[in-house]
């Protein structure tokens, strides 16, 4: 299998640093707002993103949560084996809060889709906004677009997009999978 | 994720301590599930489901439905009362009759041992045993268990007294069976007329006073006296059984430790368990009706996982 690399750490850390801007333009000090992350791999970016939104507005209040898609998903019984659910943790009322969803990429639209749902379980925000930190393009399944995109790339259903986190890889990188022939 | 090794619930004899395992950790998320502002998921938007209640049941029956409607399966009900069982059909015919008109699960509750088993020899669905006459009943088995994991942390170690009807009682031979495979130490007790002989088998204690089963246990479980199953008398009378094995405020009170109070109901206050204690602290009965959906969903939602697609 080969590897590009599509972020490297200092452009990851560069790229998750301008989201953060483009997310305090639209969102000033996050009174009304709120992040959630889809779960398992888009909690990594949002406690990213909430640790550099913090470091850039100093002392304010960011509710962040994390949402399970699980019993949301279109692919039950259509999978091999059933995918297991994970925690959903949202301690704050999102009735009328502006609400980020947030993963780390964003491919066929078939997981925000479920995350749509999952989220209107908890009550109606009064705007959506969806951000990934990396965009596959040319791929969408649905008519969905995300808001806030760290890079958008070109690749192929057979690649395979991978985004790794010092906490879990010991490094920040995105790379991209093509499998041999 | 792992899936259940069955395709059918039709007891805790017929499944793994793995299998346990699972549930519990889907129940948790269930749970989470039922106690938000919208309480129902779409998983099960495709499936039917036909509650079959050759007997009669309130808690059992509700919790399931209500299970079934939060995984937004569609149901059916039917209860043998006024159903064509009393014009003489069987219940394979009924059953087949159902299932074609594309039902893809059946939750049953029957008066005859063994009726889930032999239904799932015979039809081609998905069985879930909702009790089965004086067999087992392992929703319950599987929420009690729940209950107590919630309740003390775990089941493994812990010491738990089954009181009452057991000779006649499916809830508990599926706890024994449940309590036994998760690591508990079980003892059962009750009048020498409603425990069976043989009990010891199943590896259980036995103790005939009910204040010294009391004083060795974490949680006590009490069961109702099932007069429908009792065609002969097996002890003097309801106010005897009450002074001797029913659960009283003061026998509570004068045990040097706490313990939890469980009842898989319907209750008779003042038989098994006066209602101070019925209703203090150291019951979780409603705990156990609440756990009863979350259970339910999750056994629902992992056997309907495994049903393919047509």
């Amino acid at each position: 299998m080969n590897s590009n690399t599509i972020l490297n750490p200092i452009q990851f850390h560069l790229t998750v640093t301008r989201l953060c801007y483009e997310l305090i333009e639209n969102h000033d000090d996050f009174r009304n707002s709120a992040i959630i992350g889809l779960q398992p791999r888009g909690i990594y970016l949002v406690k990213r993103l909430k640790k550099e939104l913090l470091s850039i507005l100093g002392d304010v209040e960011i509710p962040v949560g994390t949402l399970d898609i699980t019993f949301y998903r279109d692919d039950f019984r259509r999978r091999e084996t059933p995918i297991a659910a994970n925690k959903t943790e949202i301690d704050f009322i999102i009735e009328g809060k502006n609400v980020i969803l947030v993963d780390d990429v964003f491919y066929t639209g078939r997981s925000i889709r479920a995350g749509l749902d999952a989220m209107l379980a908890f009550g109606r925000p009064k705007q959506v906004e969806m951000l990934t930190l990396i965009e596959r393009k040319y791929s969408r399944q649905f008519p969905l677009q995300p808001d806030y995109i760290g890079k958008s790339v070109d690749s192929l259903t057979s690649q395979r997009v991978e985004v790794e986190w010092e906490e879990i890889n010991g490094k920040d990188m995105v790379k991209l999978y093509t499998i041999d022939e | 994720m792992s899936e259940l090794s069955v395709n059918h619930l039709l007891g805790i004899k017929q499944i793994t301590k793995e299998d346990i395992q699972l549930i519990f950790d889907t129940t948790d998320h269930f749970k989470d599930v039922i106690n938000r502002p919208i309480k129902k998921v779409p998983s099960l938007r495709d499936i039917t489901i036909a509650n079959l209640f050759f007997e009669n049941s309130t808690r059992t029956r509700i919790s399931f439905e209500l299970a079934e409607k939060r995984l937004s399966a569609d149901t059916i009900n039917f209860s043998a009362s006024s159903s064509s069982v009393k014009k003489g059909e069987t219940l394979i015919d009924t059953v087949n009759n159902i299932l074609s008109m594309k039902v893809d699960m059946i939750v049953m509750r029957h008066p005859e041992p063994g009726a889930a088993i032999f239904l799932a020899k015979h039809v081609n669905s998905r069985i879930i045993n909702a009790g089965d006459g004086t067999h087992e009943h392992p929703t319950q088995a599987l929420l009690d268990s729940y209950s107590i994991r919630e309740k003390l942390g775990t089941v493994k170690g812990k010491k738990v007294l089954i009181v009452g009807d057991i000779i006649h009682s499916r809830v508990a031979l599926s706890n024994i069976y449940a309590l036994n495979m998760q690591g508990a130490e079980v003892c059962v007790c009750g009048p020498p007329t409603l425990i069976p002989k043989y009990i010891k088998e199943l590896g259980v204690k036995v103790v005939y006073d009910l204040k010294k089963g009391l004083e060795w246990c974490d949680v006590a479980m009490m069961l109702r006296i099932q007069l429908e199953r009792q065609n002969e008398k097996l002890f003097p009378s309801l106010r005897e059984y009450a002074m001797l094995y029913g659960l009283n405020k003061k026998l509570l009170d004068s045990l040097k430790k706490e313990i939890i109070v469980m009842h898989p109901g319907p209750i008779n206050r003042g038989v098994e368990i006066t209602s101070d204690v019925a209703d203090s602290k150291h019951a979780i009965i409603l705990d156990q009706v609440e756990n009863g959906v979350a259970i339910r969903m999750a056994i629902l939602y992992l056997l309907a996982s495994k049903i393919e697609r047509a």
